[in-house]
């Protein structure tokens, strides 16, 4: 019996061996064929902390500051980690309401207990101070530094744009985006986004199980810098900027003065506007709420995405293309009758019959639907369609028609109508220059923009040639201009044929029967013509294109005035102030600024 | 009687070297666990590894002083020190100190004692005293009461402690009673209750039934013999479909929820890796991205930055898991195995009954410490926290198996004495 119970030695050891055999199997099979525990366990410690480099700052013409960053503050929460806290006083500090606090973090608790999540974004330098003071009551919160677009003048909301998050559609553009980033969202902002960015760098640290940091991965080996966004110089000159939103205060419409020089944007007003800094940090969600229900649309760019018929401004390039297709001379004179006349009326009093000059000054109507009848019923064609062609590639050649594709997102191209469009309403054949002679006047199916009307100016101003309107001249330093905007673009008019049309615009303000000649500037030559755009919605648009001083042009400019009657109201001495405050850095005529500044034309519906 | 100097000649070195190379291996996890630039010193007396550096040194002296007691001490105080320890267990209940919800140490000063872990020691004396007196005869009814009423004593004192774990070890006594003479199959049917039991709670228990009563009645067909004995099997059938239906019950109303759901995450039935199943979850990423060869000494990311819980003590096996890898493991694992052969080993050169029969304890004991703990931290048992011997931090422990193992290796120096 005890030899037998002896043997049960053997057993137990093989209990034992068994026991060890199947330890060393399971370990066999943790550590070397499965190698998902190397990945969590270097998930768990390694975290990679975002440096977030300084978006480019934005300067004007002359060197000011315009847009810049200002340090800000995410809120950071790591649900696990969050202990019982005081409600109360964490909402006062935040300046939160009790639900806004549950439903965040809910929120948190729902993208993940143990990685941090944004609590709450973009808390500025003073709300943080006071938080900071009081963050080691809540554990399981943490800031991270961010920087807010700060700017120093609440003017060229539209022009400079504006940033947020990154949306789904982004992200998956362009793999550099993460979540929380943020990305230019309209103007400059959206189109230097590349540029202005920056690049942003990691730093891999080692965490322990509480996510406190524990130092860097490997002395930094895996760490790269982060590159701060280029400095951007515009073609904006911050003052008659903010000069130009002054004087479009109530009123509906936009203004577009550009240099001639260079094509670069002096001044790119759409009203009503509304001030930058609203669409930063925080507040912007509520903000763009609030404007994007306005029924007056202050977040549309009318200068760029507004269409409107050119109406009289227009006749200074029917002239042109008159003169150049030889069917028009200086001295061609057309009778006209006035109120009377067919088959388009005359809404001016003037002699008759007139010269090329007077009809310009004066903005005859029938003596431009004669020049227009005589371009498109040139014999030189075989068909009134070939000669409307042709017409339509010199309207085109003045950039009316297209977009000019330089820095300026979302502008629309207009219209100015094909034969083929023609063709389809009225048949092939059977149109003629009666059939579309709302035309010869700038009215009927063409369509521009106030950035092409103020192009057309400049077209005028440097006879015949212009640079693509931009904002941006340079990016990093002011002398590294961007050379795919000086890029020299030809009309189809000889510079000849100019002088003829420029001193009947300077006779709009010089002369005894010029349109615009109560708007005009002592000692300096304005050129200009007025618009009274016929509108279905409503009352006239007031319309202006100028340019000045006559000789050697520094600014030329467009002018639209929704609604508010004739061009010689309210656009010509709006662009007439415009160019003293540009020219002469003061204004003389306080009467007539004040009146502008003083006319609210809003009738809100 | 031969002198004291004799001790050193005839005490088996080679467990004596397993002991004190497992031990130094438990304080380098240790100091590799709780390891960081501030407290470097290995004397930092804030540190658990300080503190094992003195429970070590005084484990050495305890050990040395069991080696100069005459070995009849022990069989001759058996009773009495079982007597004392169980005192002291009734104690801790009126006068412990509750500690994780434990109620099981006695609190002096800034160290505390853990009677249970002295416990072990005092059952395995008292067991083997009782069942090596000349008139035991094991296959007696009576002496098996006794020899289950000595083990199952202590361990019922030290679960109303709520020390689940401690508690079980007292199964592990079971192999000393096999060993002399308790019938295999009740080790058989041991293991049939516990992999029924896994079975039941994974699938459903009518279908567990089902199969049962087929293999019965395949047994039945198959085995001539049996067929004349149908009632018995007919008894038995019933008596396994009353303890599968039970399952349930036991799980839902006996165990504690946390005990529950440790069972459900090892079984898979839940998976909780930020609650209940943390632990193992960490433990277990942190044994497997050890690799074959580890990240080497104090480079274990998941136990410096303490993503392991109890590292220095239930999860310490974490710690070289980690640092040393599979190597590590391997040497750690046949260390142990080689311990507890040896001690069979010298357990069955034993010429006195008493002698076996306690060796058979400590090894027992030491046996199921081991298999539990790691079982637990690479997820093949469920969380049962109990110290690994002679590794895991903790100063009640390592005296409590320094003894366990000292009274033993005394016993066998002297055997050729003892009868």
């Amino acid at each position: 019996m005890n030899r037998n119970l002896s043997e049960r030695k053997y057993v137990v050891i093989a209990i034992f061996v068994i026991v060890a055999v199947i330890f060393i199997v399971r370990l066999l099979i943790l550590q070397l064929f499965d190698d998902s525990y190397i990945l969590s366990a270097e998930n768990n410690v390694l975290r990679k902390v975002t440096i977030y480099p300084n978006r480019g700052r934005i300067y004007d013409r002359n060197g000011e500051l315009l847009v810049y960053d200002e340090a800000a503050y995410d809120l950071l929460v790591i649900p696990r980690q969050v202990k019982e806290l005081d409600t109360v006083e964490f909402c006062h500090i935040l300046n939160i309401p009790d639900s806004v606090f549950k439903m965040k973090m809910k929120k948190a608790k729902k993208y993940s207990r143990y990685k941090p999540s944004i609590f709450l974004e973009q808390i500025s330098k003073q709300e943080f101070g006071y938080l900071e003071e009081k963050l080691y009551k809540f554990p399981g919160f943490y800031v991270q530094t961010r920087s807010l677009r700060k700017y120093n003048r609440p003017i060229a909301a539209h022009t400079l744009g504006y940033i947020g998050e990154v949306n789904k559609k982004e992200m998956k553009a362009d793999s550099y985006y993460h979540q929380g980033d943020y990305i230019g969202k309209s103007g400059i902002e959206k189109f230097f986004e590349k540029e202005l960015r920056g690049k942003k760098g990691v730093r891999v640290v080692l965490v322990d199980v509480h996510n406190r940091q524990q130092g860097s991965y490997k002395n930094g080996k895996y760490d790269t810098l982060s590159v701060p966004g280029k400095d951007h110089y515009l073609s904006i000159d911050a003052d008659l900027q903010a000069y130009a939103e002054r004087l479009m205060q109530n009123k509906i419409g936009s203004i577009v003065a550009i240099d001639p020089e260079t094509g670069g944007i002096l001044a790119f007003v759409t009203s009503p506007t509304y001030d930058p800094n609203l669409l930063v940090g925080r507040i912007r969600g509520k903000n763009f709420g609030m404007l994007m229900h306005d029924s007056l649309k202050p977040l549309l760019n009318r200068a760029i995405m507004g269409t409107y018929s050119p109406g009289s401004t227009f006749k200074p390039v029917q002239a042109l293309i008159g003169l150049q297709e030889n069917v028009l001379k200086k001295s061609t004179s057309y009778v006209c009758y006035g109120p009377a006349t067919t088959p388009i009326r005359c809404t001016h009093n003037h002699e008759s019959p007139l010269q090329l000059q007077h009809a310009i000054e004066q903005s005859c109507n029938p003596y431009f639907w004669n020049v227009y009848k005589s371009i498109i019923n040139n014999p030189k064609y075989r068909s009134v369609e070939e000669a409307y062609i042709e017409w339509r590639s010199y309207v085109m050649s003045f950039g009316f028609g297209t977009k000019f594709k330089t820095d300026i997102p979302f502008e629309v191209s207009g219209n100015v109508p094909t034969a083929e469009y023609f063709n389809k309403i009225y048949g092939k054949g059977h149109w003629n220059a009666l059939t579309i002679r709302s035309l010869a006047i700038g009215q009927g199916e063409i369509l521009v923009t106030p950035l092409q009307l103020a192009n057309e100016s400049v077209i005028i101003a440097n006879k015949g040639y212009y640079y693509p309107p931009h904002i941006v001249e340079a990016i990093g330093s002011p002398d590294n201009i961007i050379k795919e905007f000086r890029v020299k673009k030809e009309t189809k008019v000889k510079p000849d044929k100019f002088d003829v049309v420029r001193e009947a615009m300077l006779e709009v303000f010089e002369g005894e029967h010029g349109t615009a000649r109560w708007a005009k500037l002592e000692g300096v030559k304005i050129c200009g013509k007025t618009g009274t755009v016929q509108n279905p919605h409503g009352k006239d648009h007031s319309i202006f294109v100028a340019f000045a001083p006559m000789e050697n042009p520094k600014i030329a400019m467009s002018v639209i005035v929704e609604n508010s009657g004739y061009g010689s109201t309210w656009a010509a001495p709006i662009a007439s102030l415009m160019i003293e405050q540009y020219l002469n850095d003061t204004i003389t005529r306080n009467r007539l600024e004040k009146r502008i500044l003083d006319g609210n034309l809003i009738s809100r519906h | 009687m031969r002198g004291q100097k004799h001790i050193l000649q005839n005490i088996d070195w080679i467990t004596v070297i397993l002991y004190l190379i497992i031990v130094l291996v438990g304080w380098v996890s240790i100091y590799a666990a709780v390891y960081n630039e501030e407290h470097s010193s290995i004397l930092d007396m804030t540190q658990n590894y300080g503190k094992q550096l003195m429970w070590i040194g005084t484990s050495i002296v305890l050990a040395l002083v069991i080696l100069m007691i005459d070995a009849k001490f022990f069989s001759t105080f058996s009773y009495l020190i079982y007597f004392l320890t169980i005192m002291l267990l009734i104690g801790v209940l009126l006068f412990g100190k509750e500690i994780a919800g434990s109620k099981s140490w006695f609190q002096v000063g800034s160290f505390s004692l853990q009677p249970a872990e002295l416990a072990k020691f005092a059952t395995a004396l008292a067991l083997a005293k009782y069942l090596s007196g000349i008139d035991k005869d094991f296959s007696r009814f009576k002496t098996k009461i006794v020899a289950a009423f000595i083990i199952v004593f202590p361990a019922l004192l030290i679960l109303l402690q709520h020390d689940t774990g401690s508690a079980l070890v007292y199964t592990s006594f079971i192999l000393v009673l096999y060993r002399e003479g308790l019938s295999g199959n009740l080790l058989v049917l041991g293991l049939i209750v516990a992999i029924l039991f896994v079975v039941t709670l994974l699938i459903n228990k009518f279908i567990v039934i089902g199969t049962i009563a087929a293999i019965f009645i395949l047994v039945y067909f198959l085995n001539k013999t049996i067929k004349k004995r149908v009632f018995l099997l007919i008894g038995a059938f019933i008596l396994t479909s009353m303890y599968v239906l039970s399952v349930d019950y036991v799980f839902e109303n006996v165990l504690e929820q946390h005990q529950k759901k440790r069972i459900n995450v090892l079984l898979g039935i839940e998976t909780d890796i930020r609650g209940a199943g943390y632990n193992v979850h960490q433990s277990k990423i942190a044994i497997g991205s050890g690799g074959f060869s580890g990240k080497g000494f104090l480079k274990g990311t998941q136990t410096k930055f303490d993503f392991v819980p109890e590292q220095s003590t239930d999860f310490i096996f974490c710690t070289i898991g980690e640092e040393w890898g599979f190597v590590g493991s391997f040497i750690l694992i046949v260390l142990f195995l080689a311990l507890l052969i040896r001690l069979i080993f010298l357990a069955e050169r034993q010429r006195s009954k008493f002698s076996r029969i306690y060796g058979y304890g400590v090894a027992s004991v030491l046996f199921f410490h081991f298999t539990i703990n790691l079982g637990m931290t690479i997820g093949l048992f469920p969380v049962i926290g109990i110290p690994l011997p002679y590794i895991s931090y903790g100063g009640s422990s390592l005296w409590g198996f320094t003894i366990l193992l000292f009274i033993f290796i005394k016993q066998d120096s002297e055997r050729l004495e003892l009868l």
